[in-house]
Formats: C-alpha cells, sequence, structure tokens
C-alpha cells in the first residue's frame, strides 16, 4: 500500500480548564491528556469514548474555538505545518469543517441557504446545495427558512449539509448523528465516506463503536481522556488481534460478542490514577502500570499499556 | 484581567455597593435632624469647608440634606420594591398553575399596567392614594411589579415542562413537594436579582413624582423635593443645589445596579467562569 | 399483572401528524418485550402515553384491566428516558435524586455499580452513564410493576450498557416486572428480551 500524506497530526493534546469549586477556589481540571491522532488523506478515522468523556473538547481543540477558560498543549500538526491559532481561524470553515454536536451552532438569523452557501449565489453552488439537500430528504422551501423553524432532526441534516458543500480537506464530525433514525444515520455516514474517498480525511467522534466500525477505517480508542489503543476496523473482528485491554473489554462488550461487562466506571477527572487510567478495572494490572505509560507502535498499530504484546 | 479569581471579585463589588447603600442609609437617618435646620447666617454658601455640598437659601447644610433625603428615598424603594416583587411572585405562580382562566385574566392585566405609561400610572395612583408616603409607596408598588412578574411565569410554565419535574409527579411526589425541591431552587436567584433591580427603579420614580410634585410632602427633605426646589436658584448661579444631590442620586443608582448584576453572577452557575 | 394498550390514537396538537392510529399492544409482568419500530413510529411517544405521561386522544392503557390514574399517586407503570440529564433537577445532590424514588433498596443501589461518593455529588459532575444508573434505580421503587426503556443505552459506551442491561434483566426477573425494552439494535434486543416484536417487518 502507498504510503499516504497525513492531514492532521495531533501529538500528545492535554486540555485543561480552570473551574471554581464551590465558593471560591479555583483548580485546574485535566480533561484532555494525551491524546495522539493521525488522520491521512482519504482516510475516515473515528475516535470512540464514552459520552461526557471529553471528546467534543478534541474538535473544539483543533479548530481553536475552546472556552476561553481552558489551556491546550501539545502539537496540532495540520498538512505537516503546525497548526497555529491564526491557521486554524483562516482554514476553519474551508479546508477545515466541522459537523458539530450541537443544532446550536448554526446562525438563528440567516435563513438556511445562503447560510450553508456563504452567500454565494452562482448556480452552480445552489444547483449543488439542491442536490445535497434532495439526498437528506429536505425540501427546497427549506433553504428559505430560518433555523428555528425546523425540526431538531431537520437542523442536523443542514449541519451535515454544510461539510458536503465546499471541498474540505479535513471533516470533524463530532456525534453528527444522535436524533436522526438509523436510515439517515446511514446516508450520513456513507456521504463522510464518499468524502474520505475523494481523498479529505474525516475525523468521527463518537461514542458509538458499533457504528464507526461500519464506516471508519481505523479507531483510535478514547478512555478518560487519553488515547488508548489506535487500531485498525479489521482489528476488531477478533479479540486476539486487539491490543489494549479496554478495547478487548469493549469488544466483549458487544452483544454480538457476548455482551459481558468488567465493572468499575471511568475516572472522574478530578480522581485520575497515577500512569494507566484502566489500570484499577484491568485484570492484568502490575507495579509498573502506575507510571507514565508511553504510546508506542505494536502489530501495525498503537497501545498505550506497558503489557501488550 | 484574565488572572485573579473573578468570583471574588465578583463577591467584593456585591460586599461593597451593599455596605455604601446601607451607609448612606444609615448616615440620612443620623443626620435627619440635622437636615432641617436652618441657619440664616450660614445661606447661599458655595461648597467648601465645614460644608462640602454647601448650603441652601435657608442656611440649611446640602449634604445632610441629601443624605436624608437619599436615605429615605432607599426605605422608600425597599418597601415599594419588596411588595411589588411580592405582587410579581404571587400573580406570576398563579398565572402559570392556576389554568388558562386565571392566566389570561393576569396576562391582560400585565399588558394593561405595562401599556399604559409608567409615569402616568404612578401620578394616578399617588394621588389618589392621597401622595405623601403612603400615595408614592402604593404607586410605585403597583406599578413596578409586571416585568418580573411576567419572567416568573415564563420560568414556572418552563419548569412544569421539564423532564423532572414531570418525573416526580409520575413518582408520587406531592404538589408541595414539587414546587419546594424543584421549582423554589431555580425560581429564587430569579427572584432576588429582579428584587434588587427594582429598586433603582423604584428610587428613581420615586424622585419623579415627588420632584413633578404628585409625591412626597414639600417639608420632607426628598431627593425630589431637593431637586425641584434648586430649580427656582439655578437660574442664580446656585449649581450646587442641583449637582451634588442630582450626583448621588445617581451614584445610589448605580450602586443597586451593580449589586443586582454581581449577585446575578454569583448566583447563576452558568457564569461561574468569568 | 398485564399491561394493555387498547385502540389509542394520539397527536400533538390539531396541526400536527398522527403519531399512533388505533393502536393495540399487551404485555404480562413475566415478559422482556423488545420493540423494534420504523422512524416515524413515535417509540418515545408510545413510551410515555403507556407511562400516563401523555394522554391518549381515544383508546386508554389498562393495567390488571384499570385504567393507570386509579393506582394512586405513584404510577407502577415507570419510564427511564434516553436522556438521563433531563430527568434530574440540575440543582438537586443525586442523593435527594434519589429519595425521590419509592424506598429504593440500598441492593439495587449497589448492584448498579454507583459508587458512595456519587450521592454526594451535583447531576453536572457525572457522565451520561453514571447518572442513568441513578435513574434506573430511581424508577426500581418498591410498587413498580412494569418498567419502559427507551433507548436507555444509545448514548453509553458498551461495557456500561453490558452493565446496565445485565443488572436490569436479573432484576426484574428476581421481582417479576415487566420490561418493555426500546431500542433500534436487534443485537441488543435479542441479548436482552424474551421476545422481540419488530414493527419494521
Amino acid at each position: 500500500m502507498k504510503e499516504k500524506r497525513e492531514i492532521l497530526k495531533i501529538e500528545g493534546m492535554n486540555i485543561s480548564f480552570k473551574q471554581y469549586e464551590g465558593g471560591f477556589s479555583k483548580t485546574n481540571l485535566d480533561v484532555i491528556r494525551d491524546l495522539d491522532v493521525t488522520v491521512h488523506e482519504g482516510e475516515m478515522v473515528a475516535v470512540v469514548g464514552s459520552s461526557g468523556s471529553g471528546k467534543s473538547l478534541l474538535a473544539h481543540g483543533i479548530l481553536g474555538i475552546l472556552p476561553y477558560n481552558a489551556s491546550l498543549g501539545g502539537r496540532i500538526l495540520y498538512q505537516g505545518e503546525e497548526l497555529t491559532q491564526e491557521k486554524k481561524e483562516s482554514l476553519r470553515g474551508n479546508e477545515i469543517v466541522l459537523v458539530p454536536q450541537s443544532v446550536a451552532f448554526l446562525d438563528p438569523l440567516m435563513k438556511i441557504g445562503p447560510q450553508i452557501r456563504k452567500g454565494k449565489k452562482d448556480p452552480e453552488s445552489m444547483a449543488k446545495l439542491d442536490g445535497i439537500f434532495q439526498g437528506y430528504h429536505l425540501k427546497k422551501e427549506v433553504q428559505e427558512l430560518y433555523p428555528f423553524e425546523l425540526s431538531g432532526g431537520m437542523n442536523r441534516r443542514v449541519l451535515v449539509s454544510t461539510a458536503m458543500m465546499g471541498e474540505p480537506r479535513l471533516v470533524i464530525a463530532d456525534e453528527p448523528t444522535p436524533g436522526l433514525h438509523m436510515k439517515m444515520v446511514r446516508r450520513v455516514m456513507e456521504h463522510f465516506r464518499e468524502l474520505a474517498d475523494k481523498g479529505a480525511g474525516v475525523l468521527l467522534i463518537t461514542h458509538d463503536l458499533e457504528q464507526a466500525l461500519e464506516v471508519a477505517d481505523r479507531v483510535v480508542v478514547f478512555y478518560a481522556g487519553t488515547t488508548v489503543e489506535d487500531a485498525s476496523v479489521s482489528d476488531f473482528e477478533r479479540e486476539e488481534t486487539l491490543r489494549h485491554p479496554y478495547s478487548k473489554a469493549l469488544f466483549r462488550a458487544m452483544p454480538r460478542n457476548g455482551f459481558q461487562f468488567i465493572p468499575g466506571t471511568q475516572p472522574y477527572a478530578k480522581e485520575m490514577p497515577e500512569g494507566c487510567p484502566f489500570a484499577p478495572r484491568c485484570g492484568q494490572c502490575r507495579e509498573n502500570c502506575r507510571k507514565e505509560i508511553p504510546f508506542r507502535e505494536l502489530r501495525g498499530g498503537k497501545v498505550r499499556c506497558v503489557n501488550a504484546v | 484581567m484574565k488572572m485573579g479569581n473573578g468570583r471574588i471579585r465578583t463577591a467584593v463589588f456585591f460586599g461593597a455597593a451593599v455596605l455604601l447603600l446601607a451607609g448612606i442609609t444609615l448616615a440620612g437617618f443620623l443626620l435627619s435632624r440635622e437636615a432641617m435646620v436652618t441657619d440664616f447666617s450660614r445661606k447661599d454658601l458655595a461648597p467648601g469647608l465645614p460644608y462640602l455640598f454647601g448650603t441652601d437659601w435657608l442656611g440649611r447644610d446640602m449634604l445632610a440634606r441629601a443624605l436624608t433625603g437619599l436615605s429615605m428615598s432607599i426605605r422608600l424603594g425597599l418597601l415599594a420594591a419588596g411588595i411589588s416583587s411580592l405582587i410579581a411572585l404571587g400573580l406570576g405562580i398563579a398565572s402559570a398553575t392556576m389554568g388558562r382562566a386565571v392566566d389570561s385574566v393576569i396576562t391582560f392585566i400585565i399588558d394593561l399596567v405595562m401599556g399604559i405609561p409608567h409615569i402616568l400610572l404612578l401620578i394616578l395612583i399617588s394621588y389618589a392614594c392621597g401622595k405623601g408616603f403612603q400615595g408614592v409607596v402604593i404607586g410605585v408598588s403597583l406599578t413596578h411589579w409586571t416585568s418580573l412578574a411576567r419572567l416568573i411565569r415564563g420560568e414556572v410554565l418552563q419548569l412544569r415542562e421539564t423532564g423532572y419535574v414531570k418525573m416526580a409527579e409520575k413518582l408520587g411526589m406531592s404538589r408541595f413537594h414539587i414546587a419546594w425541591k424543584h421549582m423554589f431552587p431555580h425560581l429564587f436567584p430569579q427572584f432576588l436579582v429582579g428584587l434588587i433591580l427594582l429598586f433603582p427603579h423604584a428610587i428613581l420614580h420615586e424622585a419623579s413624582i415627588t420632584f413633578l410634585g404628585f409625591g412626597l410632602s414639600p417639608e420632607q427633605p426628598a431627593i425630589g423635593i431637593i431637586l425641584s426646589e434648586s430649580m427656582k436658584y439655578l437660574a442664580m448661579g446656585k449649581w450646587w443645589l442641583a449637582v451634588f444631590p442630582g450626583l448621588l442620586l445617581v451614584l445610589t443608582v448605580v450602586l443597586f445596579d451593580t449589586a443586582g448584576e454581581s449577585l446575578r453572577k454569583l448566583l447563576n452557575p452558568g457564569s461561574t467562569h468569568d | 399483572m398485564v399491561l394493555e394498550a387498547k385502540h389509542i390514537s394520539f397527536r400533538y396538537g390539531k396541526e400536527s401528524r398522527q403519531i399512533l392510529e388505533d393502536f393495540s399492544f399487551r404485555m404480562t409482568q413475566e415478559e422482556r418485550l423488545g420493540l423494534i419500530a420504523p422512524s416515524g413510529f413515535g417509540k418515545t411517544t408510545f413510551c410515555k402515553i403507556l407511562a400516563g405521561y401523555e394522554k391518549p386522544d381515544a383508546g386508554e392503557i389498562l393495567l390488571e384491566g384499570r385504567p393507570l390514574s386509579s393506582f394512586g399517586r405513584y404510577c407502577p407503570v415507570q419510564m427511564i428516558w434516553q436522556h438521563p440529564e433531563q430527568v434530574v433537577n440540575p440543582r438537586l445532590k443525586m442523593r435527594k435524586v434519589l429519595e425521590e424514588g419509592d424506598g429504593v433498596e440500598p441492593r439495587i443501589i449497589e448492584e448498579l455499580g454507583i459508587e458512595p461518593d456519587w450521592l454526594n455529588r451535583y447531576p453536572g459532575e457525572l457522565s451520561g452513564g453514571e447518572l442513568q444508573r441513578f435513574c434506573i434505580a430511581r424508577a426500581l421503587g418498591e410498587r413498580t410493576r412494569f418498567l419502559l426503556a427507551d433507548e436507555i443505552s444509545t448514548m453509553l459506551d458498551l461495557i456500561t450498557q453490558s452493565q446496565i442491561w445485565s443488572f436490569l434483566i436479573q432484576e426484574v426477573e428476581r421481582r417479576g416486572i415487566g420490561l418493555l425494552a426500546v431500542s433500534h439494535s436487534r443485537p441488543l434486543l435479542e441479548r436482552v428480551c424474551t421476545r422481540v416484536w419488530d414493527l419494521e417487518e
């Protein structure tokens, strides 16, 4: 297989928040620590983690739209170059597009059509949008409405349409499908796949491993603020090909693979254990799990576990 | 100013505003006798020592008069805003919970009161109630509750539709439990902030109608009286008669506004990161 | 006990779409029934009608042949919502949230993996999976006879999903509570339920 160009490479990203606790004491809350993801040209990578684990912040960090009380560390490379805040601002919406989780990202004071076309009125853009809308069962009249006049599901389809409009190099989809029914979810996923097949990089952030396995090329498993494994989708066909004990536990918990579970829950950002965050729930935990764990290459993927072989 | 602790700063603002207001109120109270003393040997003095705000044509100390007037205004404002917000609370909740008929009657009254120019209604009510302290309090109370009532009505309607209130009903919780545990904690901050933000309105309106001659009686050292009396002397170059009491009035209003806004920030968990 | 819906029709307001039309349904206390429904069927609305949140325009909901309202204030048919954050008051600590349940046994709280420390937290300080455990515990009060689970694990990770369902299967079996599980995932329902009813077919 020919080596493809890296579109996005994130190394050791960490995001922390300044917070007020109870009264007036201030603390720093590390929500993301040590996140590593790489997206190549024509590739669809899914970052899978449970909801509420802070994975939306990954998208906001790449686009430079974190809240002001957050601080971002680590390195983000876009097409081999450092992605600075100015670059983020000039690229987002053109080369880098976000399909956000919340429909609140739509401008409430702008009609849908002009909003997605970004004001362009040439026949080509008009025709393209009509085509996209048709695919999502959105009537042409919808373009003349404001976001508040649409249902939640319709707004969600509108959000997805925005990504399809331009010629993005990188699409970041943050839980793009909640509230959509299965048929629509499939269609949205197919469209992301198409964008990837045309050469764009797609980063899908989701809690739904089963859905990710249907469309993505690679899956990055996210646990308690850290990426614990980077595996190809085919690695998820058997437990033995997976690398991290948490990925294996996820595999076994799938309804079709036995529906078994391990006890415990993900640790809270304030009470993160030293070293491996999965250690308290892991059957193979040893002494050396309690220190810094590197993200290392293993069998064509990556794993953050000292015991994986 | 990104660094530093925003919450502490807000709390300090709030504390300072409240303290200053309490100080004005207390000072005015203590100086109320002083404010009435006339002494023709010191009349028409420009600001300076020992009369910081100067004296008027009867030789009365303008500082004492302004503080006493403001103190009276603040006490009157507290009373009127208190009554007004209680009316708002009662009618707002009744409107949201007692069925469609009650709701439309109350909404109609709100629209009616809001539809008539404030000052006109205020003058009418105050005049009908015999002017003076009583007239002003009733007038201000009866005209200022509408927007808070509307806010509370909306809030209660919204709360009734939330999943947790509906769930509590299905779990067999009593109406009292739902009101106390689920509604009150959401309403209270709104109510409190609404109450504090009512003060400056109440005070300004009291001053206005007194100024126009429909409020407090002329022998009381109210801020409205001071301002309207000073009008006659402004042309004679006695600017201090109006400027200092006026500034003090503005300061009081701004202080109440600051107190209300900082309290809103402190009570709102959403702004905890400001 | 039997839970029945007899010829129910429903729509939200006059203008909107007819969601249910002359729909009938029946399940017993011994069953764990899985429901897969086509999009636009209004699964959530159906659950809300069964649990008494919404009144059908026509038809009736009967438990043991009696209308739900005749069972007193506590509704024996309890529903667990898809989004737990919508059904807990953000200003109440989790301990207070649980107290609203009908005498929830400490055993249930423990078996659901709820840690004692979580009881002192506010909902905003818990993840979706942790909150959902509280909502499940709260719905399993003494007088609960039927439990409606509306896509309760859609937003959760696989391990939490498996933990929660394994507990629920055990609990409803032990207490003879009827379970209606609504989901889009057939493999899941086949794992969980004694009978799967696919309205898509």
